[in-house]
């Protein structure tokens, strides 16, 4: 149980967004959320940018300097700090199924089995999927781009003429995830399981014992632990031994009567952030498994659909389906 | 349960005429708002605000069940919908004419997070009354979209005789003995004819047409049969519901729909089931009405079902 002397929700400052939060992020200092009306927020005091007009934003990704998202005009859209926003692509109104940041600049998208590298000069490379592209997800090093769809993933030297390597595994793969390391492959099944692939041989790793999808991932600052999403707790698997997960059980974190929507770890510590359907967001220690309560279950403000740290891990922004969103401050 | 949104499927061959339905739906006064989902291919305009192309993309779920196969595209784009609520308050899906709608249906019942947010209500099947006849020869895609079907709408019959039509009806009841027909011109039929059916509900299944379930012996294709099954009296559960799981789960890939309303002994409420291959629904429903005769109905849709076994093994379970 859950001391009051152990909550955060006196330090949780409300953010009004008003609809469907598809990212709630920090660029810099800056609290940004990406509504799925196609709005931006910007900063506490909500300066709002529509960067893709009224059309809807689909997906979206973050890095310290920019959002970037994806909308069913078809359109991939940074947005800075700022407001100031610039187009990257535009797919003619195919919707846009999945972005992903990597290194120095460079940017992904996808529509249907259409699977765009941008580099950081701006150089557009295109590869075709043999399904759709699901997930997309660049190397930690190098410009290596991880596509997943339908019976395996692909990993994809954008740069190169080479066909890229597949990796198959059988059933619909959904988002997909390097380790901090480049050693592991993680991607979410259809089947409410993870398959992971260690690069190196290509062994198989079957993460299975989901009651539903997982549709969050995150990774501890140290690159040794992988969050997931999808159980009535937060599913956290070790990656520090050179087997990774195989053959080790996970932990567990913030077991609760409702399923985890999103997780988030610190930046600095073994903290990890754990959203959940019923709105509610705790904090959980990995080395003690200490909770504190950052909000409690909320009726009709709907799960939790994204949360992010800033850089320092003092500010952490969430928002949920429904469009309750805000700021925690820790002391 | 009420707030999900509903969703209504609209299959049909080649020039059956899904698409001039669709612009009737779309631009009858109804005050509606409609989000539709079309296959990319799509030739002709549509008239409405929220249109999204679709790859009809089919994948099997890796789950062991062989018929299990939805459709990967609609997951996405019914997730994507859903972020955009308010915006409309149905969902219209048009296959393209070669389609199988089984795999458009079992996405409902599969994926949790779409069946969570989105309901089927009806799968509604155009069939052109003047070229049936040659399509059910040369496309078996067209017997398994009259076989799916809640409602048939019969289109272009003024260009067959009367007894032309008769013969169409005919063919289409040795598909699909419970679907409603409605007869039509320039696919005119009424919008609540064709929405809000709730064909999916168990507590609104709609009664199996009962002169179908006496008429057993209406020219078969043999490829794709309605067996209907009519038995007065009651049945023993303990025997029926064994029965019914394994025969599903060994003949799901051949059945393509089942539906059936159920006397129970001792059992003062309907029993409701329906299912799509190997996916297998059931409730107890309302009482049976003091002037209503006790009996038990259902209709098995598919390929090489053999008639004699099914009969033989429900009779087996009567009380």
């Amino acid at each position: 149980m859950i001391d009051a002397s152990e909550s955060l929700t006196q330090r949780v400052e409300p953010l009004e967004a008003g609809e469907h939060v598809i990212a709630a992020r920090f660029i810099g200092e800056q609290p940004v959320l990406a509504l799925a009306g196609g709005t931006v927020t910007l900063g506490m005091n909500h300066q709002r940018v529509q960067p893709h007009g009224d059309a809807a934003i689909l997906v979206a990704s973050s890095d310290d300097t920019m959002l970037l998202t994806g909308g069913d005009d078809g359109k991939i859209i940074t947005t800075k700090h700022d407001g100031s926003s610039t187009v990257l692509g535009d797919e003619k109104g195919k919707w846009i199924d999945a972005v992903a940041i990597g290194t120095s600049g460079a940017t992904a998208w996808s529509t249907g089995k259409k699977v765009v590298a941008r580099d950081g000069k701006g150089a557009l490379k295109e590869w075709l999927a043999p399904t759709t592209a699901q997930g997309l997800a660049f190397a930690p090093k190098g410009y290596r781009l991880a596509i997943s769809h339908y019976n395996g993933s692909s990993l994809w030297f954008p740069n190169t003429e080479g066909k890229p390597e597949f990796r198959e595994w059988k059933g619909s793969h959904l988002d997909v995830t390097f380790s901090q390391d480049g050693r592991f492959l993680v991607t979410s099944m259809q089947e409410n399981t993870l398959h992971g692939w260690r690069l190196a041989d290509g062994k198989d790793m079957r993460m299975s014992g989901y009651p539903s999808k997982t549709r969050s991932f995150s990774w501890s600052h140290d690159g040794y632990w992988l969050a997931t999403s999808g159980a009535d707790a937060a599913i956290i698997w070790p990656f520090k031994d050179k087997d990774g997960p195989m053959g080790k059980a996970p932990r567990e974190c913030g077991v609760r009567h409702s399923k985890v929507s999103a997780v988030s770890f610190h930046p600095r510590a073994l903290v990890v952030a754990i959203g959940y359907e019923d709105g509610c967001i705790l904090l959980c220690r990995l080395t003690d498994s200490a909770e504190l309560l950052v909000r409690p279950a909320i009726q009709n403000e709907g799960r939790v659909t994204s949360m992010g740290w800033n850089k320092t891990g003092n500010r952490m922004i969430f928002g949920t389906e429904e469009g309750a969103a805000g700021v925690l401050t820790l002391p | 349960m009420s707030d999900k949104i509903p969703v209504t499927v609209l299959t049909g061959y080649l020039g059956a005429g899904k698409t001039t339905l669709l612009n009737r739906i779309l631009t009858e006064p109804h005050g509606k708002k409609f989000a539709v989902i079309v296959n990319e291919f799509g030739e002709i305009g549509i008239d409405n605000d929220l249109v999204v192309g679709a790859d009809e993309e089919v994948f099997e779920m890796n789950n062991g069940c062989i018929c299990c196969t939805v459709r990967g595209d609609l997951i996405r784009i019914i997730e994507g919908l859903m972020k955009r609520k308010g915006k409309f308050d149905a969902i219209i899906v048009e296959t393209t004419g070669l389609a199988d709608p089984a795999p458009v249906a079992q996405t409902f019942f599969v994926d949790e997070d779409v069946s969570a947010r989105a309901r089927l209500d009806a799968v509604i099947t155009v069939v052109d009354a003047r070229w049936l006849k040659d399509q059910l020869k040369d496309a078996p895609e067209v017997k398994n979209q009259i076989a799916f079907a809640d409602v048939i709408v019969l289109n272009k019959i003024d260009l067959v005789s009367a007894d032309e039509l008769v013969d169409v009806e005919k063919n289409i009841r040795a598909i699909n003995a419970y679907a409603t027909i409605h007869k039509t011109t320039h696919s005119a039929v009424s919008l609540d004819a064709v929405l809000g059916k709730n064909a999916f509900d168990l507590d609104r299944i709609l009664d199996i047409a009962p002169e179908f379930l006496e008429d057993v012996h209406v020219h078969h294709d043999e490829s794709v049969q309605s067996v209907a099954i009519n038995l007065p009296g009651d049945i023993d559960p303990e025997k029926f519901m064994p029965w019914l799981n394994e025969f599903t789960q060994a003949e799901g890939p051949n059945i393509l729909r089942c539906k059936g309303i159920l006397s129970f002994k001792d059992e003062p409420k309907r029993f409701v089931f329906q299912g799509v291959h190997m996916i297998l629904d059931g409730d107890l429903q309302r009482d049976w009405k003091a002037d209503e005769v006790r009996q038990s109905k259902m209709v098995f849709i598919g390929h090489k079902l053999n008639r004699a076994v099914i009969e033989k093994a429900v009779e087996a379970c009567r009380v």
